[in-house]
């Protein structure tokens, strides 16, 4: 089954001020396309045409570090559009949800400190997550286009900080970004979606 | 290890997380604004400590309109002064890393005690990498003459096919990362690329030139389009600087 670039679930500038218009843009039309190009090429005659992405992401990490990296950064993406939403951010969680939070990462101000480190930590192109391993919530860094798919956990809400992703609006200035995500953009209700799934 | 269980993220934050995020900059130093264009502000002051950031050789715009006077600053005065804050952190305790120069840490990286050897790795790479980087721009492109004219024909055939080979290494980096022009003791030339800011000198080796291909390098002007960025960078290229660092590399003395 051919990757396919999904549309914005929002507008462009639906995110502004957080995230701009021209980076949404850029990061949607210019790079995740492009992994879904360069993933389709690589994906034709690699064995594993056919399977559902996850899948492809597993079977082709440690393998096919090419088809890895554009099928991962297209799993990866696919989410973050979802894990974004305008009027985000913010302690609006479902309710199961805050309770593990509460259990299993010591509350919310705990794991949002812990999150945005990890992405602050992140050495290069990378992604933060809140993941579930073990039946534990489990803050994790991965670097370019890996996830907690391929450490043995399911991702539940993952944070882009590879430089594209905020540097027209930020700069060098990767902890601002983190905050301001984390504070003003995240969709809790794929969160939710993604850990009742798990 | 890409994973972090909460006691394991509350011992690394609490022991390196000063020293952890340099691409993040110096977290308490970036007062940048949401959404506007800031204004690079000025250098953070220097850490104490035995590395310090070396002026930028030439100003801002000079490679122009290549690589715009904004990115200069802000890859001289925030990112690589966020490595040499962070290494000088990382080493602050540790005499006898802190000791030693630079290419001979960064060559020994197994002998760096473990709690600090990751934020040195990256840090000391990110260090030598620009240190390296802004003294081989500033110049006009061209070619170079000479012995090193007649070792890059060697090597690599041409200059031409040298600039393609680079220039296809360099966008097939994914995610952050440098492509290098390596040069041993006896002149001999070859091609590399490393992830984040690994740099030859962890092998023992000599860097001739490279080309930092992590995203701050090129997306304000270039945006995605690095491969322009990886063209339009030969044309600030200083051969005479890299000649010299030539000479340098056959009589031992080159060490960054």
């Amino acid at each position: 089954m051919a990757f396919e670039l999904p549309e914005l679930p929002y507008a462009y500038d639906a995110l502004q001020p957080y995230m701009s218009a021209e980076t949404l843009q850029f990061h949607h039309d210019k790079h995740h396309l492009a992994y879904v190009d360069n993933g389709n090429k690589l994906l034709a005659g690699s064995g594993l045409e056919g399977l559902p992405l996850e899948e492809v992401v597993q079977k082709s990490f440690g393998t096919n570090q090419a088809l890895f990296n554009n099928a991962g950064q297209h799993y990866n993406h696919i989410h973050f559009w979802k894990w974004m939403k305008p009027g985000g951010g913010g302690r609006k969680l479902p309710a199961s949800l805050q309770a593990r939070i509460d259990s299993d990462l010591g509350g919310f101000d705990k794991f949002r400190e812990v999150f945005i480190e990890a992405g602050k930590g992140q050495f290069g192109s990378g992604w933060a997550w809140l993941a579930l391993k073990d039946g534990k919530l489990e803050v994790m860094k991965t670097a370019n286009g890996e996830s907690p798919l391929v450490h043995g956990a399911k991702p539940l809400l993952g944070v882009d900080v590879w430089e594209h992703s905020y540097y027209i609006d930020y700069r060098n200035a990767r902890p601002k970004y983190l905050e301001a995500w984390f504070d003003n953009l995240v969709n809790w209700e794929h969160v939710e979606e993604m850990f009742a799934a798990a | 290890m890409p994973h972090l269980d909460r006691r394991a993220a509350l011992a690394v934050f609490g022991a390196a997380l000063a020293s952890m995020h340099a691409d993040a900059g110096h977290a308490q130093a970036a007062p940048e604004t949401t959404g506007a264009a800031p204004a690079p502000a000025a250098a953070p002051p220097a850490a104490t400590g035995p590395f310090t950031l070396p002026p930028l050789p030439y100003p801002p715009d000079r490679n122009a309109p290549s690589i715009d006077a904004e990115t200069m600053s802000l890859h001289h005065d925030k990112h690589h002064a966020a490595y040499v804050n962070n290494l000088n952190q990382a080493v602050a305790g540790h005499p006898e890393v802190a000791a030693k120069p630079l290419h001979e840490i960064l060559a020994n990286l197994n002998s760096v005690p473990e709690p600090i050897r990751t934020a040195v790795r990256n840090n000391a790479g990110g260090h030598a990498n620009h240190s390296m980087f802004w003294t081989i721009m500033g110049g006009k492109g061209g070619e170079p003459t000479g012995e090193l004219k007649q070792a890059i024909a060697r090597d690599f055939g041409s200059f031409a096919t040298m600039q393609e080979q680079f220039n296809a290494a360099g966008g097939k980096v994914f995610g952050s990362g440098w492509v290098f022009v390596t040069v041993t003791p006896d002149g001999k030339l070859a091609m590399v690329s490393r992830p984040n800011q690994d740099t030859p000198l962890m092998e023992g080796g000599r860097v001739l030139f490279g080309n930092d291909v992590w995203e701050h390098a090129y997306y304000l002007t270039y945006r995605n389009r690095r491969p322009d960025y990886l063209k339009a960078w030969w044309s600030v290229v200083d051969w005479g600087k890299v000649g010299e660092r030539y000479a340098e590399a056959k009589t031992g003395k080159l060490t960054t």
